[in-house]
């Protein structure tokens, strides 16, 4: 199930060629994001952790372009794609990752808390499953508020082995929220291969119990993750209960920018790197006829342009003003 | 005007009032609204009031999606140690979302907890734990000791546009006191003199005052007069209010149900010795639990807790009194 035969070109059903076009500009940006962003960290320009998500864009890509801004996306600490597809401002999430002050939290945050409210990007947690009934809370509201505004929340395999994972899915079933969770299985918690944390083979599996319906789709392939969530955001948005989503997935990064990696030598990267979710829906569009590779260049070398001007914006921006921890520690 | 209550009846009161007085406040929690009766069911419809299965981490995380999303909810968690097992939520996510966000999302959220049911219930339902919890930043922390207290707290809780942490004291919770009719709010940050003095300062926090104003009492009748300030918050803190009494009585006791090493004592010990120093014309004592688990029988819990006899003690040794003839 997992990616299918390499070079496999998948479906590609549900999507036109405008649609498709937009995913693929969508993950173009978050990988030439993702690509600038490691020598950035290695110069220490970014700060901190950074968690790259380089070779799972199809998740953000599939799943963000089909939200509204006013319906919540929570995040991970692999947040970057998850914030550039939802619609955060390039040069502001730089900014942030960077520290300065015109970063979209004012450089508090960094790459594990970036919020955008106007985008209905809620940040995320850096601790594992952290978030998870955050989501549950913010889908109760929309329901007691009378609006069709489901909430998503990403999250990992790692964090289905939670306690949180357990009663968050046990509460949003028992009070029927619509509630999307999408799992990213990479295969590896932080530094562990899944296999040495748990017996339960796909995090789906978990769902059932709970009487949550749920999915697994080749988490590669954009056209699988954009129909498999469509069907899940129609049901949330008619108001049915929670979804479970789980997208098998692959970083081809480690966990984060300096992670030595040994732990990997299992991993044949080269398999899937010819599943790379990118080429992948350009051999899909060349099937179906919607564009072609010089297109995909083309997106390519809008992102890497804009990244650049993004990387600008970000450098000339200030350090942040000390008098925000007064200011902000409460809300007045 | 005013009536007179128990202090649970006037946190319920709160409650009440600020869940008719504003939609957005929701209430959940274990074991309550299980009943048609339930008064808050009646009242306010199960879209409101809730029951929860036994998932504090959950609960809490539900309540800070739906503050975030602009709901106000109260959630009910019984006992403090309970807390704990829930302590990501509790210090380390809500908390820090309206910092995070530059201010973005606030999160108006209130957890309830009891504590310091000493009473024979042994290690693990008695700790008075609330000092743990006063560093932490975002966290507001309220420690009624009187129902008037309690609704006016309460109130100010739900009100609030922060997580504030509200700690009801078991042994408290039958006890009845006079509750101002109609709108109630006591402001967060603002210490109450309980009982003015002028020989020494005494500050209590929660239970702990029952204790203090137990001792000064005793004192009185022996012509010692004692103030005692209940500083009704520990986060914020109301320091000035105690270091201008400290300025006036140069004496200052604490007294804290809390471990001496996790109380809110210490806290006020080491702000007391950095900014009234030159006030102080002995040392700062602290009248407080062991640094102990408490005991379940009877004679080794009360050998542990703070309690009148250890307070007058404490001013005794301060004041330079003699001992009162046993």
């Amino acid at each position: 199930m997992a990616g299918g035969a390499a070079g496999d070109p998948g479906s590609g059903g549900g999507l036109d060629a405008a649609v498709a076009e937009r995913l693929l500009e969508t993950m173009w940006r978050i990988r030439a994001f993702e690509e600038r962003l490691e020598p950035l960290k290695r110069s220490s320009m970014v700060l901190g952790l950074t968690h790259l998500s380089i070779g799972q864009e199809a998740v953000a890509a599939g799943v963000c372009t089909q939200l509204r801004d006013d319906e919540p996306v929570y995040s991970n600490h692999r947040a970057n794609g998850h914030a550039l597809a939802k619609g955060v401002d390039m040069g502001r999430l730089l900014a942030e990752l960077m520290g300065r002050a015109e970063g979209c939290c004012r450089g508090l945050g960094g790459s594990m808390h970036v919020v955008d409210v106007a985008h209905g990007f809620l940040g995320a947690t850096g601790v594992v499953g952290g978030n998870l009934p955050f989501a549950v809370g913010s889908a109760l509201a929309g329901r007691l508020l009378g609006q069709d505004r489901p909430a998503v929340v990403f999250f990992g395999d790692g964090a289905a082995q939670t306690g949180i994972f357990a009663e968050t899915l046990n509460l949003a079933s028992l009070w029927q929220v619509p509630v999307v969770l999408v799992c990213e299985n990479n295969g590896f918690a932080e530094f562990t291969p899944r296999s040495a944390h748990t017996r339960v083979e796909r995090v789906s599996d978990l769902a059932a119990p709970f009487r949550v319906p749920a999915a697994t789709v080749d988490g590669n392939d954009v056209a699988q993750v954009h129909a498999a969530f469509a069907h899940a955001l129609a049901l949330a948005r008619a108001g049915s209960g929670p979804f479970l989503l789980e997208c098998l997935t692959h970083r081809l990064s480690g966990h984060y920018v300096g992670d030595p990696g040994g732990y990997r030598a299992a991993v044949e990267d080269e398999a899937w790197r010819a599943r790379d979710p990118i080429e992948r829906l350009v051999r899909q569009a060349a099937a179906a006829g919607w564009f072609d590779a010089e297109r995909s260049r083309a997106a390519e070398a809008a992102a890497r342009d804009e990244v650049e001007a993004a990387v600008a914006f970000a450098a000339s921006s200030p350090f942040p003003d000390l008098g925000l921890p007064a200011e902000l520690t409460y809300a007045r | 005007m005013s009536h007179v209550i128990p202090y649970i009846a006037a946190i319920q009161e709160a409650i009440r009032e600020e869940m008719e007085r504003d939609d957005r406040v929701l209430y959940f929690g274990q074991n309550m609204a299980t009943s048609p009766e339930d008064p808050f069911l009646k009242q306010f419809g199960p879209d409101r009031v809730r029951v929860t299965p036994i998932s504090e981490t959950a609960e809490i995380g539900i309540a800070t999606g739906a503050a975030v999303a602009g709901y106000r909810p109260v959630v009910e968690l019984y006992m403090a140690e309970f807390l704990l097992v829930a302590t990501d939520q509790v210090v380390n996510e809500g908390t820090r979302f309206h910092f995070m966000s530059k201010g973005q999302v606030s999160v108006p959220m209130v957890m309830v907890a009891g504590y310091g049911f000493t009473a024979g219930w042994a290690g693990q339902h008695t700790g008075s734990i609330y000092g743990m919890f006063m560093g932490v930043p975002g966290l507001k922390v309220a420690l009624p000791s009187t129902p008037a207290d309690a609704k006016g707290l309460m109130t100010t809780a739900i009100r609030d546009d922060n997580p504030v942490l509200f700690f009801q004291n078991y042994l408290l919770l039958l006890d009845e006191g006079e509750v101002p009719d109609g709108e109630h709010a006591v402001p967060f940050g603002v210490a109450d003199v309980k009982r003015a003095g002028s020989d020494l300062t005494l500050v209590a926090t929660g239970y702990a005052v029952r204790t203090a104003l137990g001792a000064a009492e005793s004192l009185a009748r022996r012509g010692v007069s004692v103030e005692v300030i209940d500083p009704r918050t520990i986060a914020p803190l109301d320091v000035d209010t105690i270091l201008s009494s400290v300025a006036r009585t140069g004496h200052l006791v604490l007294v804290d149900q809390a471990t001496r090493h996790s109380s809110v004592a210490a806290v006020i010990a080491a702000e007391v010795a950095e900014l009234g120093f030159s006030s102080l014309e002995a040392p700062i004592s602290l009248v407080t639990a062991l640094d102990s688990s408490i005991a379940y029988s009877k004679p080794v819990e009360e050998f542990v807790l703070p309690d009148e006899h250890k307070v007058v003690k404490a001013v005794e040794e301060s004041l330079g009194l003699a001992p009162a003839s046993a």
